[in-house]
């Protein structure tokens, strides 16, 4: 629509939805076919026994945009329930990250030395390699994966964000 | 007690129990069981089309004139494929279907397999939902959770894709009273608060309009009755989208006439000028607003939707209300009357006097000729004979359907189906086949284009081989007219592919379809040529043959805004009057 640009904002959505065949693809086919932004999507069965899957997005768009995301997702048949657990600011956000590391001699002793730093475990290691395993907001993340750009870093592979609320109330 | 019966069976039960009567159809191998069992039995009639979009049509017809669920089925792979533009239509225009698809067995599904197509993701844009089956267990869940779906909140278009090997399985079939969807309750009471906060800002308004749309037709005849009431009420003008037509009766002195881009002068004028406006189950499409940022600029606005996704999509508004039309319109009716409101008189007064000048301007007005057939006149002559009748109309797409829209007056709602979302040329011809099943005795004429028409022609078998007396009122111009009346004003006037080249002969076309064929092309024989046709208990092609230069106006150009209308008397400087930016739009 004719707007005048007013600011984008980033949110994460929680989703809650029937674990049924093509769920997934319904809810991203609603962010491809009406052109909003995915900028991390995370999905997993968190009610077994009621067959809810609960789906983590973070988009970014106008107020505007970001309500009517909301309403588009509400209106799928097999979507319970949509929470902004941006609003309130009352939401923790995590990802977890596995950074493979490849290096000998001193580089390789600064990059353990960092990992601690970071609170990153080592799951994998070789002579010649790290695996380190980390979890964090996004933006601790990135600060590791760019100190480890340097040291030798391989490969990065990452869930995307899972958040939850705080406080005692379920969603 | 739950009985025993195959996949095949249970289809059959399922429509019997969601008390359908016509299924619009077409076989083939992957749904051969169904019609094996079909044909063993005599509750449910199948009609057969000659194509599947036009089965789909038909059943929106169907529909939206009974404001029943319509039934479509159709094989796997093409059968699925054909029925996209369909189910496309049935969900920018809300309207409620059930369509069961074939599909090739479990076993070779993803094999690409003989007519295998991925049907479920095909249609999954372009339905409210949808299902594949693979256990026959789920069968009879399924087709009653579809019908639930299809029928309540926003209506839509559902497809259930059914595996041959699910058809011949057997299973328990569990009765519509047992199934409920876990989770899907569209809200239909609004929010009380937010419905009072509505009456109390209708209240103060001095230029106040109400908006209706298609949403108070689909919310059942009650809605369009409380609609009536609350505009007799309030003492408020009205106006109405293209799919609302009807819902308001166009013959009360409150009724503006249509809004929008062929709308009248005093509906967008009050719509731009207005300081309060209601719209009531209508979506501020690009149609309807014209320049978004130009809209309304000084109104206050109050939005009335069972789906929430239509509050603040295209345009803010004030006080947002999520419910069902008539549940809405009857709260606030009920607000409005225990309140005691008094309106601003003198405001209003000078509002209607407004309005009255716009009116004066006469935006409808065409130069009638005696040489030939203007096509305003014809549509005009085809309302008044038969205006004593009980008519329902439908519409192909493109000038002839606006010119319907303006000159075919409404008094009831369902009378009126055109496809007006996606605009889908093809549309009238099997919708009104449709209709004319739902309403055997009625006169059911689809007011169509002559391109437009040729798209799903083969209908006329259909109307044929059911004695449905159909009449196709074709608005010959030769031309397709919106098309070319869109490149006279933006492209120069350079008529690219737009001429309807090698017209068969409609009269000719109409004996070799078994039915009847009519022309005129004289303003003087026009008349006798309509009574002619409305004589006659059979389908009727009508190649009423006009001035292929005409255009439809009035017109708000792409790009441009309610006040910036161009009137057909204005029609000289039209270049001048699009912008740049206006070309690029739709
Ligand atoms: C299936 C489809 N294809 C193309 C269009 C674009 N289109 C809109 S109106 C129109 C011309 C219709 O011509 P006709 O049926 O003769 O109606 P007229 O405008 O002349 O009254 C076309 C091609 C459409 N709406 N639908
Ligand atoms: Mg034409």
């Amino acid at each position: 629509m004719l707007m005048k640009n007013p600011a984008t904002e980033r949110h994460t959505l929680s989703v809650l939805v029937d674990n049924e065949p093509g769920v997934l693809a319904r809810v991203i086919g609603l962010f491809s076919g009406r052109g909003y932004n995915i900028d991390s999507l995370t999905v997993s069965e968190t009610e077994h026994e009621k067959q809810l899957s609960r789906i983590t997005i973070v988009t970014t768009g106008t107020p505007m945009v970001i309500e009517q995301i909301k309403n588009q997702l509400e209106r799928l048949v097999p979507v319970h329930r949509v929470i902004d657990v941006t609003v309130g600011g009352k939401s923790i956000e995590r990802e977890l990250a596995m950074v493979k590391v490849r290096g000998t001699g001193e580089r390789r002793v600064e990059a353990l030395r960092l990992s601690d730093a970071f609170r990153a475990r080592v799951i994998d290691a070789t002579t010649e390699s790290f695996v380190f395993e980390l979890t964090g907001k996004s933006d601790k993340i990135d600060q590791f994966v760019g100190l480890m750009l340097p040291l030798g870093l391989v490969e990065v592979s990452r869930t995307g964000i899972v958040a939850i609320t705080r406080g005692p109330e379920a969603m | 007690m739950a009985e025993q019966m195959t996949g095949a069976q249970m289809v059959i039960q399922a429509l019997v129990d969601q008390a359908v009567e016509h299924v619009f159809g077409y076989p083939g191998g992957a749904v051969l069981p169904i019609y094996d069992e079909l044909f063993q039995q005599d509750k449910l009639r199948h009609i057969l089309v000659r194509h599947e979009q036009g089965a789909v049509h038909a059943a929106e017809g169907y529909a939206r004139s009974t404001g029943k669920v319509g039934c479509v089925l159709v094989t796997s792979g093409p059968g699925a494929t054909n029925a996209v533009t369909g189910l496309t239509d049935a969900l920018m225009d809300s309207t409620p279907l059930v369509c069961i698809t074939g599909q090739v067995p479990t076993h070779l599904i993803g094999n690409d397999a003989f007519q295998e197509c991925d049907t479920v993701g095909i249609t999954r844009p372009c339905t409210k939902h949808n299902y594949l089956v693979k256990n026959v267990d789920d069968l009879a869940r399924v087709l009653h959770e579809a019908f639930y779906v299809a029928a309540n909140g926003r209506p839509g278009p559902v497809v259930v894709d059914i595996p041959k090997d699910v058809q011949f399985a057997k299973g328990f079939y569990s009765g519509p009273r047992n199934v409920q969807h876990k989770t899907y309750r569209p809200k239909l009471k609004g929010d009380l608060e937010k419905i009072k906060a509505a009456v109390a800002l209708m209240a103060g308004a001095k230029r106040p309009v109400i908006y209706s749309g298609g949403g108070v037709v689909n919310s059942g005849s009650e809605a369009s009755h409380l609609l009536r009431e609350l505009v007799k009420l309030t003492g408020f003008p009205i106006t109405s989208t293209l799919m609302g037509l009807g819902a308001f009766p166009a013959a009360n002195p409150q009724w503006l006439g249509m809004l929008g881009m062929h709308g009248t002068y005093e509906a967008n004028m009050a719509m731009h000028d207005c300081d309060v406006m209601v719209c009531i189950g209508a979506r501020f499409d690009d149609r309807i607003t014209g320049r978004v940022d130009a809209f309304s600029p000084g109104s206050k606005r109050v939005h009335v939707d069972i789906d929430a996704s239509s509050i603040n999509k295209n345009v803010k508004v004030d006080i947002g209300i999520v419910g069902d039309c008539g549940h809405v319109l009857e709260d606030m009716i009920r607000l409005w009357r225990a309140s005691s409101v008094e309106t601003d008189k003198p405001a209003l007064a000078a509002w209607w006097q407004q309005i009255d000048k716009w009116r004066g301007r006469k935006s409808l007005a065409y130069r009638n000729s005696s040489e030939v057939i203007k096509p305003q006149y014809a549509i005009e002559r085809l309302y008044a004979l038969t205006r004593d009748r009980d008519v329902y109309i439908t519409t192909e797409v493109g000038q002839h359907q606006m010119w319907a829209a303006q000159f075919f007056k409404f008094e009831e709602p369902h009378r009126w189906m055109t496809s007006g979302g996606l605009g889908t040329m093809g549309y009238g011809l099997p919708a009104a086949v449709g209709v004319q099943l739902a309403h055997p005795n009625a006169l059911v004429i689809d007011i169509a284009g002559e391109a437009s028409v040729l798209m799903t022609m083969q209908e006329m078998s259909t109307a044929v081989q059911y004695r449905l007396p159909i009449k196709i009122f074709i608005i010959n111009n030769q031309y397709m007219g919106m098309v070319r009346q869109w490149q006279e004003l933006l492209h120069g006037g350079r008529y690219s592919e737009s001429y309807s080249e090698a017209l068969p002969d409609f009269v000719k076309l109409a004996e070799a379809y078994h039915c009847v064929g009519i022309r005129c092309a004289k303003p003087d024989e026009l008349d006798a040529a309509i009574r002619k046709m409305l004589a006659v208990d059979r389908p009727v092609i009508f190649d009423c043959v006009v001035d292929p230069t005409e255009n439809c106006f009035p017109m708000i150009p792409a790009g441009r805004a309610h006040n910036e209308m161009l009137l057909g008397d204005a029609a000289q400087d039209l270049e001048a009057a699009i912008t740049e930016e206006g070309k690029v739009m739709v």
